[in-house]
């Protein structure tokens, strides 16, 4: 009894430290006043200010903020409509096909999506002239081109587990159609929205790959701009960087857990 | 103030045809729900439909409610045809089995919902609520959620909700099957009661046939998209047409056997397994030789252990070969001597500790012919 509660904890342990013994190094090395990231020199938080007078940085962070925000929004709305659509309006034409359809960006690999994107992208601008350049526009049409596949079986799941005759009892009191969807079905699908909306913010601030394909030159999201600087050797600063992100996540966490909790 | 069927519509006149259901058919790809069904509804009624799951009780409700729309027929409410009608544009309102209380809301919203959607002034709004609030005797939760109350309260704001824009008729999915037994019978008086106040016309499904009994002015007996018979409870209860209705609703023993003889009012009918000829009143058109079943329920049956005097009645001897101690009656389970068991019911009249009768007693049992009923299917 008492050997095998040793050996659970032991393998709880190894478990937790497989998760997060990597990032406590990034933390604890992003106050390291070594100019080379992988030697110990002292603390210091020299390379946080040197990464806020890092204007490369800062702009790419402000445009991943600025296409996840944006992103996220669209795809919440389009994700809606498609979970609303296949879960409320009965056995439509075409409804298993397009409710499998749905769910394909989420298995399809991202190589291929990007490369399709941008296939798209370089053709339209073929034909009509636009997009002119590519960048902020087109990294996110693709990023919500696959996240709200994320929010629609979110939204769906969600509406497959509400009561049905919620909706025909508010249309029976007199509600046409779109009223009861504004009066009863969104205030009660709004937490599945509401977290849709933030796997797709994280989908999208997390994205390499598909950003690669459909960014254009001098439009560089904060995943590529870390990417190409650690193809030059890690540097300092990234670590720093690495820690602001885990903080920021953390308290995004924390407050996600909070506010769920006090609803409850 | 129980409804029922010595009292139509608690004294009131009913007033013929109020809701009119004309050969109505309802498929859902091969399956016919509904089957070319027809019925009149008075005003003021307390209407029951009777009938197990997927009789299509249910789907001809939504239909009165216009969840679904026929296949072929019409459905007309005081005169106005609505078979094409969306429910928000029916004078008819629903209480559904799952209550359908939205979440969201406090049960004041709640119950306010129908008259917001109208667009009621404010003044009238709040009127309306306070009196239905007070109806259902909720005055004190209306701040709640629904979350925070019990069933019972739950199924008084689902009520309150379905009567606030004094629709011409109320439809109600199983009302009391979410409560439990001693609930469901204070219920049962005040679903009659607030019903009785408002003059709406109710129309309730149910598979329970208490429920629909003790509820109802008619019930409609419902089985495979058909109704079997349309009636007052006892009329239901205690001249069954069909050898379905006799069955669902309460107990019943049967005796198959073939006509000998077509009196006036009688009919004799030859029963192998009673051993003897069976004597019945016949309201069926029947001839010598048809095979009909004879059915009396347990509690028209008298056991006892002396003979009975013959007083044209008839007279069967058997075995008590299982009995039940109810409290307020016993059940003999008395079985002939050609196999056949025959259930008897017994009002438990005076108040003894032994028993009356005992296992493998031999005894006798006896019915009146006006007790009897013939079954032709």
């Amino acid at each position: 009894m008492k050997k095998s509660g040793r050996f659970s904890l032991t393998m709880l342990a190894f478990g937790y430290a497989f998760l997060y013994v990597p990032l406590v190094l990034v933390v604890v090395y992003s106050f390291n006043d070594s100019r080379i990231a992988t030697i110990w020199g002292g603390f210091s938080t020299r390379w946080y200010g040197e990464l806020l007078r890092n204007d490369q940085v800062l702009d790419a962070a402000w445009l991943s903020l600025r296409i996840a925000a944006t992103s996220a929004t669209l795809a919440t709305i389009l994700g809606t409509m498609a979970g609303l659509a296949l879960a409320r309006f009965g056995r439509f034409r075409g409804r298993t096909l397009f409710s499998g359809m749905i769910t394909s960006p989420m298995v399809m690999p991202e190589v291929i999506t990007g490369l399709s994107l941008l296939l798209l992208f370089v053709s339209l601008q073929q034909l009509t002239g636009w997009p002119g350049q590519r960048g902020f526009s087109t990294i996110t049409i693709a990023h919500t081109t696959f996240s709200m596949a994320y929010v629609a079986v979110i939204v769906r799941s969600r509406l497959a587990a509400m009561d049905e005759s919620l909706e025909e009892a508010a249309m029976d009191l007199g509600g046409r159609p779109l009223r009861v969807v504004f009066d009863i079905t969104l205030p009660l699908i709004a937490p599945a929205m509401t977290a849709g909306w933030l796997l797709a913010f994280t989908l999208s601030l997390d994205d390499l790959v598909i950003a690669s394909f459909v960014s254009g030159p001098g439009s560089s999201t904060l995943p590529m701009y870390i990417f190409s600087k650690v193809k030059l050797g890690v540097s300092p600063d990234i670590n720093a960087l690495a820690t602001l992100i885990i903080a920021f996540v953390s308290v995004g966490v924390l407050a996600a857990w909070l506010a769920t909790r006090r609803r409850a | 103030m129980a409804a029922n069927g010595e009292n139509p519509a608690n004294g009131r006149p009913i007033e013929d045809g109020f809701i009119r259901i004309r050969n109505v058919t309802k498929c859902f790809g091969d399956f016919t729900a509904v089957d070319d069904v027809s019925l009149d509804i008075g005003k003021g009624e307390l209407f029951s439909i009777l009938g197990g799951s997927g009789c299509g009780k249910s789907t001809l409700l939504r239909m009165l409610a216009g969840f679904e729309v026929p296949t072929a027929g019409s459905i007309e409410i005081d005169g106005q045809d609505v078979t094409a009608l969306p429910p928000y544009e029916r004078p008819v309102n629903m209480m559904f089995q799952s209550y359908a209380l939205f979440p969201h809301m406090t049960v004041e919203k709640n119950i306010a919902y129908g008259l917001v959607k109208d667009g009621a002034a404010k003044s009238v709004i709040a009127a309306r609520v306070d009196e239905m609030l007070s109806l259902v005797q909720l005055g004190d939760f209306r701040k709640r959620k629904p979350a925070q109350l019990s069933g019972g309260q739950r199924q008084r704001v689902a009520l309150a909700r379905a009567l606030i824009k004094k629709p011409k008729v109320l439809l109600l999915d199983e009302p009391l099957a979410a409560l439990d037994k001693k609930l469901r019978e204070h219920t049962q008086f005040e679903l009659t009661g607030i019903q009785y106040e408002t003059g709406i016309t109710f129309v309730v499904v149910t598979h329970d046939q208490e429920e629909a009994m003790t509820l109802s002015n008619r019930i409609a007996v419902m089985n495979k998209g058909r109704f079997h018979q349309v009636g007052t409870p006892k009329e239901v209860y205690e001249f069954p047409q069909s050898r379905f209705v006799a069955e669902f609703i309460g107990t019943i023993n049967t005796f198959k056997g073939r006509v000998t003889a077509v009196e006036e009012e009688r009919v004799v009918v030859a029963c192998e397994a009673a051993g003897c000829d069976l004597v019945a009143l016949g309201r069926h058109l029947l001839g010598v030789g048809d095979e009909v079943e004879i059915a009396v329920r347990p509690e028209k049956i008298f056991v006892s252990k002396e003979e009975p005097p013959d007083d044209g009645g008839v007279r069967l001897q058997g075995v008590v070969d299982d009995l039940g101690y109810l409290g307020n009656r016993s059940l003999y389970r008395v079985k002939l001597p050609g196999g056949k068991v025959v259930q008897v019911s017994s009002q438990n009249r005076r108040r003894s500790v032994t028993r009356f009768l005992e296992w493998q007693d031999r005894v006798w049992i006896t019915w009146q012919p006006l007790s009897a009923v013939v079954l032709v299917d």
